[in-house]
């Protein structure tokens, strides 16, 4: 096998039992890697009705062809399992260099299975893997850890841990990875917390070898190319990082504020923009491995009271902690960020669930009591005392930890937690991008931006401009969307590359790696067969149409400003739509035929 | 070369071609560029041969496998090297290493160096006949001229 190690490690944490598996190369072929071949044992191996948290559920991570490799963007690594916060199955993604050396170290990826009696972390170097006490990790940070392991196993070795929301049991706990990188959303930190599965520490020499050379060569350098002439990932994610989004989605009237009550046209937005997170606290900007986008913010706060440093915040986080909480405090926001990475938490959830509870003591359904002092939206000191109260399950803290959804059903209104399965939605109004509320409701894992991004071709123009407020084509489009980032995804690369280029630069890269002849279109095929399998998945867990859906707010209450003014989500058009063009009966069921034309059973 | 550490991004692309185009594999292992990440200091430094114009390597080869070529780059002639490792353990930079079957260093890939080719941020630059020192100098005149000049 090209490309690929070819084999995979089984964990065992109940018996404390390691195997090395071969990968069969038709697997390969057929789900590419990643998030595919991830996705294909998980559901062969753990049904449905198996609960996130149980020692029953399994937790996958596996790297793509491309992980390691001079492609583009190619540091990723996948994270797939039963999603805590909704689930559903549960997907994240994460780059930095953990990815590439695992598959240095001899693997694709790991199967953990069970749940160990002590505390332990996994250490693999070379193609061996021991399970060794983690007493003396158990309670510490992300950034202690990754610390304390670097000292025992040395500077090179790569770390991906929990810190105390993962070990604690809090729903949207992220693992995380080279310290500041995350597989964030879903509550995959908590799996690996239930397992008492503290870190993964990876250390590999050896190399990876590739089917055709010259061509793979040729055809990242072409894809190289085309990144840098770009100007989104050639200049735009570089200088402001993700962040750049906060002004572009604001001027189009889809940047929801106060819990998504008043609109998505926020007053502040300058001031929690990529503009002036550049201007006041960037450091520098950072890639992850073999990444020339490099949209990672090396970020400081110098002096006051949230002083600080570490990465980030993305968009995502920077307008769940800010816009949606009515706070335009940069600082404080990034201290959230900073906090949320060392103590191993999914910013947006959490920013997201702090507005949702600022809304519920705004109506007078939260008191002081109850919260322990007030919460009301604009309040940034609260934000980041509540951080680490959170992660710690203290007081509040301990409720924040469940998320919006079942905060708000709580005190019986679940309707003003803005998810979707229970998952937060992220930073773009699907009143005024309607194929993002599309997206959104038909996402696998939840409420989710990176499922499929509407938002490149109804705001950004890519890869052709899609007006933002009508419904016409975006189910057609959102189904390309989908598809190709369930390719992305397996391949290894990084999705902020389809901004610069597309299925032909991935395909070219993918055949001289793994020496496999599939075509363009027989890829994106795959990519149609995973987002099936994942369908299936979640209906065999009893999701139904009935969940494919958004907060009464999105379908009811129109939009009062701005240039969607007036507009409500009209899902229930798209969505008759989005079924037909998937090839699924009007309840949202692949038809056997369309099954069988994947290859599915 | 042209190292500008504050430039450097992380990505390790120069490691990936660098090992590829030696080994015909991607392996940090095997490239003779490598980038040293600080994460508390917030910097990325790629190292690399110097290309010592007193090269302790060349001096210190029992077989003289080391000389300088037409780019000013010192190669090792493989059909002399004898595997000593002796100019290994001379470099006092550490820039010379071992992959298990050879000894490798920078060779300036024979006049193109594909780390600086491939480097998306300038912070591995190759360039001719103009030291660093002299860019050094010019950054710092150019304050002169910013306080004292008259351009607006």
């Amino acid at each position: 096998m090209y490309a690929m190690t070819g084999k995979l490690l089984r964990v065992n944490l109940s018996s404390g039992t390691i195997q090395t598996e071969a990968i069969p190369a038709d697997l390969a072929e057929k789900y590419i890697g990643g998030r595919g071949l991830a996705t294909k044992y998980y559901t062969e191996e753990v049904p449905a009705g198996v609960t996130a948290l149980s020692p029953e559920n399994k937790l996958i991570m596996m790297t793509g062809p491309l992980t390691g490799t001079f492609a583009t963007s190619a540091g990723r690594y996948m994270c797939v399992s039963k999603a805590p916060l909704t689930e559903t199955i549960g997907c994240a993604n994460s780059g930095g260099n953990f990815g590439a050396e695992l598959k240095y170290a001899g693997f694709d990826g790991i199967i953990l299975e069970g749940r160990s009696p002590e505390p332990v972390y996994l250490h693999i170097k070379n193609g061996k893997a021991v399970l060794r006490p983690a007493d003396k990790l158990w309670g510490k940070t992300v950034y202690e850890t990754t610390d304390m392991l670097n000292e025992t196993h040395g500077p090179e070795a790569k770390v991906a841990c929990i810190g105390p929301a993962g070990e604690n049991g809090v729903l949207y706990a992220a693992i995380m990875n080279d310290k500041h990188r995350a597989a964030g959303r879903g509550g995959l930190g908590a799996v690996m917390g239930s397992k008492n599965l503290k870190a993964v520490v990876v250390r590999g020499t050896d190399g990876i070898k590739v089917a055709d050379s010259e061509g793979f060569l040729a055809a990242c350098i072409d894809a190289r190319r085309k990144l840098r002439s770009h100007p989104v990932t050639g200049t735009g994610l570089g200088v402001y990082g993700t962040e750049i989004l906060v002004n572009i989605v604001n001027s189009v009237g889809a940047l929801p504020v106060h819990n998504w009550r008043d609109g998505a046209v926020y007053k502040d937005a300058e001031d929690i923009s990529g503009e002036a997170l550049a201007e006041k606290y960037l450091v520098r900007n950072k890639g992850c491995f073999g990444c020339t986008i490099a949209c990672g913010r090396v970020t400081k706060i110098p002096n006051g009271p949230y002083k600080s440093a570490g990465e980030g915040p993305e968009y995502e986080a920077a307008w769940a902690l800010g816009a949606s909480c009515g706070i335009n405090d940069l600082a404080a926001i990034c201290k959230v960020n900073f906090l949320c990475n060392e103590y191993g938490m999914d910013p947006i959830t959490l920013g997201a669930t702090y507005a949702c509870a600022m809304e519920l003591f705004d109506k007078g359904l939260l008191t002081k009591e109850e919260i322990g002092g007030p919460l009301a939206f604009g309040d940034a000191q609260s934000i980041v005392d509540f951080a680490v109260k959170t992660a710690m399950k203290e007081g509040f803290g301990a409720r924040l930890a469940e998320g919006s959804y079942r905060l708000a059903e709580s005190v019986g209104h679940p309707e003003l937690s803005m998810s979707v399965k229970k998952q937060e939605m992220p930073a773009y109004d699907g009143r005024g991008a309607q194929g993002m509320g599309l997206s959104y409701a038909t996402s696998n894992r939840g409420g989710c931006h990176v499922r499929g991004y509407m938002t490149s071709p109804e705001i950004l123009g890519i890869p052709t401009k899609m007006d933002p407020l009508v419904t016409e084509g975006k189910a057609a489009m959102l189904k390309v969307f989908q598809d190709l980032t369930a390719v992305v995804d397996s391949a290894g690369i990084c999705l902020f590359t389809t901004f610069g280029m597309g299925l032909p630069e991935i395909g070219a890269q993918l055949r001289p790696a793994t020496g496999f002849s599939y075509t363009d279109e027989e890829i994106l095929k795959t990519g149609e067969r995973i987002w099936n399998m994942e369908k299936l998945y979640n209906l065999s867990g009893g999701f139904s149409k009935k969940d494919d859906t958004l907060p009464p707010r999105l379908l009811k209450e129109a939009l009062p400003e701005g240039p969607a003014k007036g507009k409500v989500c009209e899902l229930d058009t798209m969505l008759a739509e989005y079924y037909q063009v998937r090839g699924w009966d009007a309840e949202g069921v692949p038809t056997p035929e369309k099954i069988s034309e994947l290859g599915l059973k | 070369m042209v190292l500008r550490p504050e430039k450097c991004l992380g990505c390790r692309s120069c490691e990936l071609i660098c090992s590829f185009n030696r080994a015909k594999e991607f392996n940090p292992q095997k490239s003779a560029v490598t980038v040293i990440p600080y994460d508390k200091a917030m910097i990325c430094v790629p190292i690399m041969c110097t290309q010592c114009e007193e090269a302790c390597c060349e001096k210190v080869c029992p077989v003289s496998a080391i000389s300088k070529d037409e780019h000013g780059a010192r190669i090792i002639d493989e059909k002399k090297c004898i595997v000593c490792k002796m100019c290994i353990s001379a470099c006092p930079l550490g820039n010379i290493a071992f992959d298990g079957d050879k000894v490798f260093k920078c060779d300036l890939c024979g006049g193109e160096p594909n780390c600086a080719l491939h480097c998306p941020s300038g912070a591995i630059e190759y360039k001719e006949a103009l030291p660093s020192s002299i860019l050094k100098r010019k950054a710092l005149a150019d304050r002169f001229k910013d306080v004292f000049g008259e351009e607006e």
